[in-house]
């Protein structure tokens, strides 16, 4: 049974109201309830927040449909960014651990997810992966989604910031039809520049169209396979992480400054 | 299909409620859905189906609550309604839009015996 969650083998879960009322068969009833249908995995998505929080730790959920060139990107980030930062990658799929090679061929470590039947990831299966990783304190952590434009955006993972991630052979309309993934995201990367000559894609109308869902979503262009943008990339992830583990060091400091006061 | 994984948490709210609340079965299950919320109510009609057989609420009746999507548009300064995410303001006509309801997915109420 898993220690964190009571979860398998038919194991009780936390409810709080362990008395049962004596049920009255004779009419029908109405109850209210109000509960959000996600209310449980927001709660994981919570405990795995507090989790990345307290050890420092710079989460990204990365979500593209299949084939945008995520575990390219990754990749190559991590060949750029390794020995300068600790790092490791949750790879999501339905079937087979063919990323996680990719991944674990660059030295990272790499943890796969398969989901089977199951369309995205959840906080309750991010947590059971937090477990197999051996997570160094103040790591990026890379979350790599199914591939899915649809499903994974309801799923809150517990990340510190969500980047979608859209290959200029998809089409510039993506933003307007898939809607749910963009509001969602906090950046934007625009991948595959490289065959721009090539496509029908029209880059303005594109982040025009990210915008129109997402008025704050920031965007960056690149090409993973010939490193084409990939400096502001790198740049962009330094910036957010510095940001972080600098608010995570005057929590610290403060809470120190408490304790120090408390002892004298 | 993340339809099919929403009904198993209703299936796991219904079956938690009758724990808690003491009833055998659920006869309506009220849904509400928002207009801008992740799921598709048709969608959620058909897996609901499916996923509780066998359970409290095997046969119940869902009856789903669209509720209509609202945004902010910082520019004048109004709530507004929209259909869609990517709808722009009815008044200025432009995007600069934050949705501040109609995208809840929850269940509401609950009809039991």
């Amino acid at each position: 049974m898993c220690g964190v969650c009571g979860c398998g083998e038919g194991a009780a879960h936390l409810e709080g109201h362990s008395h049962s009322h004596a049920p009255d068969l004779s009419q029908a009833r109405m109850i209210q309830i109000e509960q959000d249908i996600l209310g449980k995995n927001d709660r994981y998505a919570r405990a795995n927040r507090d989790h990345f929080i307290r050890h420092g730790q710079f989460v990204l959920n990365l979500v593209s449909s299949p084939g945008s060139g995520k575990t390219t990107l990754l990749t190559a980030t991590l060949n750029q960014l390794k020995g300068a930062i600790p790092m490791a990658v949750i790879e999501g799929d339905q079937q087979t651990s063919v990323d996680a090679e990719r991944i674990r061929a660059t030295g990272i470590q790499a943890v796969q997810i398969n989901t089977g039947k199951g369309c995205h990831l959840d906080a309750h299966m991010v947590g059971h992966a937090l477990d197999e990783l051996n997570l160094e304190a103040n790591s990026l952590l890379f979350i790599e989604n199914v591939g899915n434009l649809v499903c994974p955006a309801a799923f809150d993972l517990g990340e510190t910031l969500r980047v979608v991630i859209l290959s200029v052979t998809e089409g510039d309309d993506k933003p307007l039809k898939y809607p749910d993934m963009f509001a969602g995201a906090h950046l934007m990367l625009l991948n595959k520049i490289d065959l721009l000559p090539h496509v029908d894609f029209d880059v303005e109308k594109c982040i025009d169209h990210a915008r129109r869902v997402n008025p704050d979503i920031q965007i960056l262009a690149l090409s993973a396979r010939t490193g084409d943008g990939l400096r502001p990339w790198l740049e962009w992830l330094r910036n957010q992480r510095n940001a972080l583990l600098n608010a995570r060091i005057a929590q610290l400091e403060t809470q120190m400054a408490i304790l120090k006061a408390r002892a004298d | 299909m993340h339809e099919m994984s929403l009904c198993e948490s209703v299936v796991e709210i219904l079956a938690e409620e009758a724990r808690r609340q003491g009833f055998q079965r659920v006869k309506t299950v009220w849904l509400e859905i928002g207009r801008l919320a992740s799921a598709d109510p048709e969608a959620i009609r058909f897996c609901f189906d499916a996923v509780t057989r066998a359970t409290v609420a095997d046969g119940a009746r869902l009856e789903i609550i669209d509720t209509p999507g609202q945004a902010w548009c910082e520019r004048c300064a109004v709530t507004v309604e929209i259909k869609q995410r990517f709808d722009a303001c009815p008044v200025c006509g432009d995007f600069p839009l934050r949705v501040i309801d109609g995208d809840a997915l929850r269940v509401k109420q609950l009809e039991v015996e």
